[in-house]
This record gives C-alpha cells, structure tokens and sequence, in this order.
C-alpha cells in the first residue's frame, strides 16, 4: 500500500534530480562526522550546585520540590500526599517498597486503561535522568517509569529523583537515554502559552507536580 | 468543490499588499500581535542571553540540518527502513491531494467519525480539516490555540501560537458562547480549564488521532513532538491509531542530534528553557500507546527547492517562529496579511517556492531587509539573502513574459539601467531631471505630488527636490576651477 501511487518513487527521483549524484553511505556518514559540535557538552557545577540550579528551575515552573534522605523517601512521600490530601497513588512496576509509606493505597497501574487511570488521585514514578540547566525530567518505558499513559492521566504526578541521575546540560543526558523506547521528557506540569503568550499552568497533563530529590 | 479549489478558499486568496492594506485598519487584532510579540521577544531574549554557547548550537544546527539536505533521500530512505522495522507504516505522499487521500483512507478503514488532532501546520498546509468534513469525519483540534481557530471559524496567524492575533477577553467570549459556559471566568486559567473539561471526555474516547511531527530521526525511524499542554501526549498515547503527517525536511539523521535542537527550538519558540513535553517514540511499543501507527511523508513543493542552491536553506527551518515575533513587518499585519499557512519573513520565502513561485509572489517584498530575522534564526537561515534571490526570481519571471517586458515598472528600471551605467548619459539625466521638476517643487524645497507610476512614492512621503547643482556638477567646477589657479 505505502506506494501504490508511484508517490515513493516520484518524490525520492525528485530529490535525487535536484541534488544531482548520489554519495556512497561511507561517504555521507564521514560527512556527518565532520559536522561541527562545539557546544557545551558536560556542566561544570558541583553537585550541590547543580541540586539548587535544579530545584529553583522546577520552582520557577510551579512544581513543588523536596529533599529526602536516602533512608527517609517513604517519610517525605507521606508528608507529601498527606499535606495534598490524598490517600494513595498508582504506581507503575517496579516502585521498591520502601519508597512506600504505611496508611497510603499504592495500586500497580499495569494495564490500567485511561478510564480507570482518570479516576487515580495521581501517580508515582522514578525517572531515567533529570536535567538541571532546564528542570526536566525524562522518563521511559522502563521499571519503576512505566507506560507514557501512567504520568499523564492522573492529575497529580510525584517524581522520585536521585541526585546522581541529575545532569547539568541537555547534551549530558542524552547519554542515558535509550534512543527506541517511548520517552517523555516533562519540564514541569502541564502549561500553555497559547493566549498572549503568557505560560498558564494547568491544561490537559497533570495540573500538579512534585519531585523529590533524594540526596546521596 | 475539488480539493485544490477547498485550499484556495482558505489561503493565497489575495497579494500580501492588498491584505495588508484591510488587517493595517484592525487597530485590535494589531494591539493583539504587538503585545504577545513583546511579550515573547522579552522571553526569548532573556532565555538565549543566558546560554554562552548560543552561537555554537545554532551553528551546529545549521550544519546538521544543511547536511542532512543535501542528502535527504538517504536519510528518508533510513528512516523508513528503521520506523518500519519499529512496527510503523511508511506512506509517501506528493502533493496535498494525496496526502488527504491517504488520511481519509486510513480513517474510514477504522470507521471513525470523529478523530483528535494535535496542532499541525502540516495539515493546514493540505487542507485536511476540510478533507475529513467533506467526508463525514469530524476533527476535533485539542492544542488550545488551535481550538479557538476551529471553534472562531478563524484562520492561524502565527505557525507557533496560531491564535496569537485573538487576546484573552475574545477568546472568554467564545468559549461562553461555543461551549456554552455563561458564567466562565475571565482569568487565563479559567480558560485553560474550560479547555481541559471541553477535550478530556473526547480523549479517553476516541480512538484516531492526527498529529503533525517535529523532528522524523532516522536512525531509530522516531518522531519527536515538543508541546506544552499535554493534548499532544493524549493523541500520542490515548488512541489505538495515530497518523502524524510530516513534511521530508523535518528529518534528522541521529537521535543525538535532538541535544541541539532540544536547547534551540523551546528557547526560540516560547522562550521557555524547556516547553513542559517533549514525546520521542519508534512505531509501535507493545502496552504502551498506540497499536497502530502511521507516518504521512509529504513532499507538496519542497524537493525542487532543493535544486536552489541558494534558497536550499529555507527547508532548514524548525519552525519556532522566532523570526515572525522579531519583524517589523510581521508586527504590523500580523500574520493574515500574509494568506498562508507559513507567515512572517520564513513564510515569505518558504510560501512561495512551495508553490512554484506561482502564489505569493509578493511576499519576498514584504520585508524591509533588516535582518532581525537572521539573527534570531537558530538555524541560521539567511532569510534577507533569500528574500532578495526571490524578488530577483520573481523579476527575471516577469520579465520573461510578453506584458512583464512592456510594462512601465520594467521599461523604467531598463532605463535607469541605461542611464546609471554611463556618466555622460548620468549627467543629461539630472540637467534634465532638475529642469523637468521645477513645476513639482513646492517652496519648502519637497515634491509633494509626482504624476503617473511615480505617484506611489510621494503617496506617503515627500520627496527632497534635485539641488540646482549636482555633486558631480560641483566636482566638475571645482576641479577645473582648481586647475586654473595651479596653472
């Protein structure tokens, strides 16, 4: 079916004609190559520089921040949904159980369909890496990360960070990313810029958003 | 009503000076577009200053995005290759009849009524909203600027926030009036919930979704789309089909290129560090999104621009629109004046080539050639440089044909030609020049009124009479004057 109408064909010869001859494979991959990256490639903050860059850019987008302790996480994250009023969270695989706190609901979403995902009071992830310089989070289809569906149906989404996944530059952390898998990169809650210009918190992705960072 | 006939209804309906001179007299929709520009200038601005190696990363923009045309069928053909691998199909279309033919066809084959779109300027280039309606589908837009272009019957203005032309109390108004809600707030987040509480049923429930793409990669056949409300995360996810149609020259060769593009286009689009989404997916991913998955690759014009060296570069764009909020021009008319989907100085150079140079063969003139653009661009596009390569197109064009050849603009510029290219012939012309205004020149020393094509000029401006004597006329006695005393 894709070239049922010679479209394939009729675009890859006009390309081809107005190109002129056509390179060898060897050829444009060593062109690639010589392309010019003199950009900024790794940060140069200390680590508890690079933690403050971090939380004053997810604070500047509203998101709320907190810090744990490696052996206080479950504590954190029962001041936290306490203090929102909420008495649990879905979860995707793969969430350790002492991230957990007693007296909370924490159901495994797997399979979930977005009805049922709607009527969560939110969810809880890890992440893949974090980046500071522009307060993002990128998550993949991975353990304790989930399906794309789990961070974006709930209305609330808390985020586990360790310190050692937060990277300082874009470039950093494309080193940790798998290339193939679904991936979400969420730079605080959900936001438009559509009327004046002006960035309003709160359409169609979850409205509230927490990290926590967890020093190591 | 064929489907060439749908498009020309909606745009290149008349010459950028004639839709001009109509939105100039809009003093509200002006106020509109200087605010949000401002507005968004000031962002931009503060959020690029910040980065020391600005210069570097859109230099190596430039470079991959140049690199990657000059070999775009390689890389077309390696995206295929990977995206079909990953469990997507590949459809190749031509021209915008084919495209929507593909889409449509898709479509019925899923029985759908409705279907979900996120914002795509590709598929306003097509005309596909049209397309689907004719046909009995109806598309609902959930990105919330595109939401108020479809529920206002308007058209977008601006490829980034294409309702940039309408300000907040407008939009209240037809919120309260198309979704019904007398008593909505007039505060931009009661708006955004209106939105919210307006889609969220139709997301969980529809099962196609249309997408425009950001960036196609070809070494993992992914798509890439930067947004902000999280509509695009629901059509990306939610539906069990989603076709995203997407123009060739948004492709780039390797994953690791998105830490270039991902630190300009958010910056230069919204002036935000990051836009709150950013989604990558290869085809299909077995419990995560959508069970099937389309990619529309549409040519509609952009391989022969190829062949132009010079011009090559306008298919670099990324599309962040940094170069309309920074125009002068662009400030004035906003984006209508333009009648394209694609507006601002990157819509001057880019609407017509798509079309051959046969539509908006007036817009490489809507442009006062200051520059701002270029220096915005974080690709680097020279867009002056083009815009200049284009008017001279346009006017060898023209000059080509019978009434173009004959008529006053040419035999004017033929003869100023004639008499710049030679002193003696100069001179005559300004002896003759300063006998010939004498009955134009007003006492303060101006030419307020010229007859015939000349009229133009002093519509808006007076002219600075000849002086009695001209430089070269001044030179001339000086110099033999000066002779005489050596000798």
């Amino acid at each position: 079916m894709p070239d049922s109408n010679g479209h394939r064909a009729a675009i890859l010869d006009s390309i081809r004609h107005a190109l002129g001859k056509r390179e060898s494979d060897e050829a444009i991959a060593a062109e690639y190559a010589t392309i010019t990256r003199s950009y900024t490639r790794t940060g140069s903050l200390d680590r508890e520089h690079l933690l403050d860059l971090f939380t004053d850019r997810l604070l500047e987008y509203d998101a709320g921040v907190y810090r744990a302790a490696p052996g206080s996480i479950r504590d954190v994250i029962a001041e936290i949904l306490t203090s929102r009023g909420k008495h649990g969270l879905a979860i995707p695989l793969g969430i350790p159980t002492e991230w957990l706190p007693a007296g909370f609901a924490f159901d495994v979403a797997e399979g979930w369909d977005a009805y049922r995902l709607d009527k969560a009071e939110g969810i809880l992830t890890g992440c893949a890496v974090a980046i500071a310089e522009t307060g993002s989070i990128v998550l993949q289809n991975a353990p304790q990360q989930g399906a794309r569906i789990l961070s974006l149906v709930p209305d609330y989404h808390l985020c586990v960070v360790f310190a050692d996944q937060i990277v300082e530059t874009v470039p950093e952390s494309f080193a940790r990313i798998q290339p193939t898998l679904p991936t979400t990169f969420i730079s605080g809650p959900s936001a438009t810029a559509d009327i004046e210009m002006t960035r309003i918190k709160g359409v169609h992705g979850p409205r509230f958003f927490d990290v926590v960072i967890v020093t190591v | 009503m064929s489907e060439s006939e749908v498009q020309a209804t909606q745009w290149n309906r008349r010459e950028f000076p004639e839709a001009a001179k109509d939105l100039l007299q809009d003093s509200q929709t002006r106020k509109n577009v200087q605010h949000a520009t401002n507005v968004i200038q000031a962002k931009r601005k503060r959020v690029v200053d910040e980065l020391a190696d600005w210069e570097e990363l859109r230099e190596s923009g430039r470079q991959v995005k140049a690199h990657t045309l000059r070999h775009l069928d390689h890389y077309l053909m390696q995206f295929e290759e990977q995206c079909t691998r990953a469990g997507g199909h590949v459809h190749w279309a031509s021209d915008a009849a084919e495209a929507n033919r593909i889409i449509l066809g898709l479509v019925q084959k899923h029985e759908a009524k409705e279907v979900i779109k996120i914002k795509t300027m590709t598929s306003e280039e097509v005309g596909l909203n049209a397309q689907l309606e004719q046909n009995g589908v109806h598309p609902i837009e959930t990105d919330l600027a595109e939401l108020i272009i479809q529920l206002g019957k308007d058209r977008p203005s601006h490829f980034v926030a294409p309702a940039l032309h309408v300000n907040k109390q407008q939009v209240r108004a037809m919120f309260q009036r198309e979704m019904n809600l007398p008593d909505l707030g007039d505060k931009p987040e009661d708006l955004a919930t209106a939105a919210r509480n307006y889609l969220r049923e139709k997301y969980l429930r529809i099962k196609v979704a249309i997408s425009g793409g950001n960036f196609l990669i070809a070494d993992t056949g992914g798509v890439c789309i930067l947004e902000s409300e999280g509509n695009g995360r629901m059509c990306l996810t939610l539906p069990d089909v989603l076709i995203s149609i997407v123009g060739i020259e948004k492709i780039i060769p390797s994953f690791r290129d998105l830490e270039i593009f991902l630190q300009t286009l958010p910056r230069s689009a919204t002036g935000e560090r990051m836009n709150p989404y950013n989604s990558t997916w290869c085809g299909v991913h077995p419990g995560d999104g959508p069970k099937e998955f389309h990619v529309v690759l549409l040519d509609n014009g952009r391989s022969p621009i190829l062949a132009d060296k010079e011009a090559r570069q306008t298919l670099q764009c990324i599309r962040c629109a940094a170069c309309l909020n920074v125009c002068p021009v662009y400030h004035q008319t906003g984006g209508h004046a333009y009648e394209s989907v694609y507006a601002g100085p990157i819509g001057a150079i880019l609407t017509p080539q798509l079309n051959s140079m046969e539509a908006g063969r007036s817009l490489p003139y809507a442009s006062s050639l200051c520059g701002a653009c270029y220096e915005v661009c974080p690709v680097k596009i020279n867009i002056p440089e083009v815009l200049i390569h284009l008017r001279g197109k346009v006017v060898r064009e023209d000059q080509a044909t019978f009434a173009g050849k004959f008529s006053l603009w040419n035999i004017g510029m033929k003869t100023a030609a004639f008499l710049f290219e030679d002193a003696d012939r100069l001179a005559m012309a300004e002896r003759f020049g300063q006998i010939a205004q004498k009955p134009l020149v007003s006492k303060n020393g101006f030419i307020e009124w010229m007859p015939f094509m000349l009229s133009g000029w002093t519509q808006t401006r007076d002219l600075k009479a000849m002086p009695a004597q001209s430089f070269r006329q001044w030179w001339a006695e000086e110099h033999s004057a000066k002779k005489e005393t050596d000798a």
